[in-house]
């Protein structure tokens, strides 16, 4: 619950994810569910040169199970108040 | 607000699919569940290889199981239409490895 509620903080942001196939698709975060599936809008495929298959696709939907990562952008994120909410996640649980 | 990424906006609109074995497949998103099993008609695969351009494989309606699933995209039809299919190569997309 905890990455949900920081994915949902981030709608908006530009990010970079990173699957399990080794794809990555930049994107700005549209959307995240419960089972931190990520729709991304305005998409580009990284390596467009290397990966032609998501030329025409400008929003896809992005299955939790085959992210690998999630790049955010340096500034996008306040360590210090991620590092005290999983802490105390990690206590409560 | 950002709590529920629905594909109900989807509906009935040409997507494409990447599975997890590394195919991409693309049709008519007819319908979905809550697993995300998703229903796909008039439904074609695109083969990408290195050596000669996009070959497409016609299939029809098919189900896709949600754990086969990777990435659904909504398919820009003008943009696909400018696409010379015949001269992209590139290498098969990898499967999926947990």
């Amino acid at each position: 619950q905890l990455f949900f509620s920081y994915f949902k903080d981030l709608v908006g942001q530009e990010v970079t994810v990173e699957l399990k196939n080794d794809l990555a698709i930049r994107g700005t975060l549209h959307s995240v569910d419960q089972y931190l599936n990520i729709k991304l809008e305005n998409t580009r495929v990284v390596d467009q040169d290397k990966y032609p298959h998501m030329l025409s696709v400008r929003n896809c939907f992005i299955r939790g199970s085959v992210v690998r990562y999630v790049q955010l952008p340096p500034d996008g994120v306040d360590v210090d108040l991620l590092h005290d909410a999983a802490r105390r996640e990690a206590r409560g649980g | 607000m950002a709590t529920t990424t629905g594909l109900e906006s989807l509906v009935d609109q040409i997507i494409s699919v990447i599975t997890n074995d590394g195919r991409n497949i693309v049709g008519v998103l007819k319908g979905f569940d809550q697993a995300t099993n998703i229903i796909l008609d008039e439904s074609h695969e695109r083969v990408f290889s290195t050596k000669e351009g996009v070959q497409q494989h016609v299939l029809g309606l098919y189900i896709i199981r949600d754990d086969n699933i990777g990435v659904i995209g909504e398919l820009d039809e003008e943009l696909d239409a400018s696409l010379d299919f015949s001269k992209l190569r590139a290498h098969p997309l990898k499967p999926v490895v947990h």
